[in-house]
């Protein structure tokens, strides 16, 4: 019936219109991000808190700034202000030393794209070292 | 089938994990422990277990298995009567007294949870032990493959009622140390030059002192809690400490050199990595204790050195472990059965394996 379809019509460019206002909306979210801090819970598990002077969970809140935290300023933020001791034992290079798993919010890190991985307000990121203890 | 079983995991791990990814994970890990088990038919129903738990993720986990695969609700329950055994080796690295009390305190509420009975042993009292130790006891006669299916079948016909129960936890105190022995086993493990001898020396004490546990308590089996990625770095460091005949026994999944305590391996088929993704996801608790190579540099020890590169090997070829333990361990369990029907070969006074020292052959 042609009056059913043009009040689809109307009702299907409403949407749009309104989808697209959504959109404009989106892209401006992470400028807006910018002004806050982030929270994000650090553990180290499985031998890996002896290095934290035994202290199993970290309650961190990381300096804003204008780009968002990925992985990698995670771990120099980290030897930085928690390391207390043996950076070689924690970290190698740019990413973690083998034989310490990463999850971020219980995924493994791998599957996230590890230090290109882009924090996101009160993320869960934990390291377990699988070295020590059988 | 490991393969697929993989890709599915990665295809859910790619979602923030929902419920339905965690059943499928923890159903496929219970799964491999009752499976590797059910395979190797070497642990009858009704046997008493002893499980060896050092603390650590790995043995705390078989520990959590153990509990699971008993619970009433399990679908093909395991039908053995565990007790557990853990050694506190503060000694060796020279905790004191209060540390050693700490540590002990907080896995006793772990063991207490199981309602399995316990066993706390202070590595001192590995000095006491009887000479009786390190001979072989003649083993039970060899079961017919029959033997197994005919006892599952008694077991479940008469409900496991003519097999001993699971004992009630006896009330263990903490066991009083003398100071002398104390000091007498740090100046044994200090008279040691190098840290990979002192390594093997307290893997050779740890052994002697679960045997002997074994046997007092009426225990026929000994569980061991080596994953496979700790048993592939095992085997790497064995081939350098010149142990390559002994391989089979070491990292087998059964070991039988003691005779009448079989040593057996559930956790092999695990890799560090999944054990820590259980443990972590399903709150097992364990407790890090240091040992005497935490905190070494990688050439501080044969053992430090294998882990490292076996570990950095994995990171950029994630088959390596797989790969060692496979083709390897596997392959040297069948080579090791013909050879261990020869009686009265002349064995090691320490690791009782049969002695290899014929030259040019």
């Amino acid at each position: 019936m042609p009056e059913s379809w043009n009040l689809l019509h109307d009702l299907g460019t409403g949407l749009r219109d309104r989808a697209n206002i959504l959109a404009v909306a989106c892209i401006d979210v992470p400028t807006w991000r910018s002004w806050t801090t982030w929270v994000t819970s650090v553990g180290f598990r499985g031998g890996a808190e002896l290095l934290f002077n035994g202290v199993k969970k970290h309650h961190v809140t990381l300096p804003s700034q204008s780009e968002p935290w990925d992985m990698k300023q995670l771990l120099v933020w980290i030897q930085r202000n928690l390391l207390k001791e043996r950076p070689e034992l924690f970290v190698q290079g740019d990413s973690v030393r083998p034989g310490i798993l990463v999850l971020i919010n219980d995924a493994d890190w791998e599957l996230m794209g590890e230090l290109d991985y882009q924090l996101q307000d009160q993320d869960n990121v934990v390291f377990i070292s699988t070295l020590h203890g059988g | 089938m490991s393969c697929e079983v993989l890709a599915c995991l990665q295809w859910l791990c790619s979602h923030p994990v929902p419920v339905s990814f965690r059943l499928c994970f923890k159903d496929f890990f219970i799964h491999k422990f009752k499976a590797v088990l059910g395979k190797n038919r070497i642990i009858f129903p009704g046997e008493k277990v002893l499980l060896a738990v050092s603390g650590g993720p790995s043995s705390c986990s078989m520990l959590r298995q153990v509990q699971e695969g008993l619970s009433q609700k399990a679908n093909k329950k395991l039908r053995f009567v565990p007790g557990v055994a853990f050694i506190d080796e503060g000694a060796a690295i020279g905790q004191s007294v209060e540390e050693r009390q700490r540590t002990v305190a907080e896995l006793q509420a772990v063991f207490q949870a199981t309602g399995f009975p316990f066993y706390i042993l202070p590595l001192e009292q590995v000095l006491d032990l009887p000479a009786s130790v390190v001979a072989t006891n003649p083993s039970p006669s060899e079961q017919p493959a029959s033997a197994y299916k005919a006892a599952v079948h008694h077991f479940v016909e008469t409900d496991g009622s003519n097999f001993p129960r699971p004992q009630e936890p006896k009330k263990t105190l903490l066991p009083r140390v003398q100071e002398s022995h104390t000091l007498m086993l740090q100046q044994l493990l200090g008279s040691v030059k190098t840290l990979t001898a002192r390594e093997e020396l307290l893997n050779t004490l740890r052994q002697h002192l679960l045997v002997h546990t074994a046997r007092t308590e009426g225990y026929s089996k000994l569980m061991l809690g080596d994953s496979c990625t700790r048993l592939a770095v095992k085997l790497l460091t064995s081939i350098s400490l010149g142990r390559g005949a002994q391989l089979a026994q070491d990292t087998g999944f059964s070991d039988s050199r003691y005779g009448d305590i079989i040593l057996v391996r559930p956790m092999r088929d695990y890799s560090a990595k999944e054990v820590a993704y259980y443990n972590h996801l399903f709150t097992v608790p364990y407790v890090v204790i240091p040992s005497v190579d935490t905190k070494t540099v990688d050439k501080a020890s044969i053992q430090r050195l294998t882990e490292s590169f076996v570990t950095k090997l994995q990171t950029d070829f994630p088959s390596t472990v797989s790969t060692i333990y496979r083709l390897t361990s596997e392959k040297l369990q069948t080579a090791c059965r013909k050879r261990s029907g020869a009686d009265g070969c002349d064995r090691c006074l320490l690791c009782l394996c049969s002695l290899d020292t014929a030259v040019g052959e």
